[in-house]
């Protein structure tokens, strides 16, 4: 924990391997998210009709 | 709001009642605390600004036990240790899920429809909170502390704010932590609550079950809502 993380470079890009895959795991958790079925969403008795209102 | 229409026409200019009638038109009860939601609602997308409201719940509350027993608590015992954790670890937590619920909303384009204003808000709060963080990076009262805190002095008198925000004093930036930021940061979020329920959750921009875009049938703050589920 107290010794510098190691870092990654490509080109002008520079960017410690921490924060790589806090990035990562945050794009991850978006994507999980949208395709996530959500409890009691819209599968609802009546949904449908209400969406087609 | 019937006794608004009874009100006798000497009301006129009393400013409590213009404030109270201004609250029954624009936030009325039912959309402050609606116990239903339009069925786009049902995404775990939406649960991302919710979990960052839950962490700043957190933020405060353990800022609030740190501001009681003070530094050398908590860089010395073991509780002081763990509340301090508590403080940092929800911070991160705080900046996740804002960033998540940042995308979710420009990727939604949710500024449509009159939503501006509650957008603003959002960005200013992004913005006040990364100062809030960085009085509380350079507030820790420990090395770690002084480096940042000797680093950021010269790009803060680079972009010429030195004079009144400076860094090197920790007096000025502890208050500034514990008092002006968490107000500005928690009053601003109380604004942008209020904000999405007066004007509802922004519809989808290509909702299902809708091939043209449907006209304007109802009107109020919450129209283009869309149906509940």
């Amino acid at each position: 924990m107290d010794s510098p993380a190691t870092y990654l470079s490509w080109g002008f890009i520079l960017i410690s391997i921490p924060n790589l895959l806090m990035i990562i795991g945050m794009i991850v958790l978006f994507i999980v998210a949208l395709v996530a079925p959500f409890p009691h969403g819209t599968d609802e008795k009546g949904a449908k009709e209400r969406r087609d209102d | 709001m019937t006794e608004s229409a009874q009100e006798p026409e000497v009301d006129r200019g009393n400013w409590t009642l213009a404030l109270r009638r201004f609250l029954e038109r624009r936030v009325p009860l039912v959309h402050l605390l609606p116990d239903r939601q339009p069925y786009f609602v049902g995404s775990w997308v939406y649960v991302f600004g919710v979990v960052a409201i839950a962490a700043l719940i957190w933020i405060v509350a353990t800022g609030i036990v740190l501001v009681f027993f003070g530094p050398q608590w908590w860089h010395v015992s073991n509780i002081g240790h763990f509340v301090n954790a508590l403080h940092f670890w929800s911070v991160q937590i705080f900046f996740i899920f804002m960033v998540l619920h940042l995308w979710g909303q420009y990727f939604a384009a949710s500024w449509r429809d009159g939503r501006a204003p509650t957008w603003l808000v959002g960005v200013i709060v992004f913005a006040i909170s990364i100062v809030a963080t960085f009085t509380g990076y350079v507030a820790q009262q420990n090395f770690d502390a002084q480096w940042i805190a000797i680093n950021a002095k010269d790009a803060m008198n680079a972009v010429g704010v030195g004079a009144f925000f400076n860094v090197l004093n920790f007096g000025q930036m502890y208050g500034l932590h514990v008092l002006f930021f968490p107000i500005a940061v928690t009053t601003l979020v109380a604004v942008h609550v209020v904000l999405v329920r007066m004007r509802g959750v922004v519809k989808p921009i290509d909702p299902p079950g809708a091939e043209t875009s449907e006209p304007a049938r109802r009107s109020g703050p919450q129209a283009s809502e869309g149906p509940v589920a």
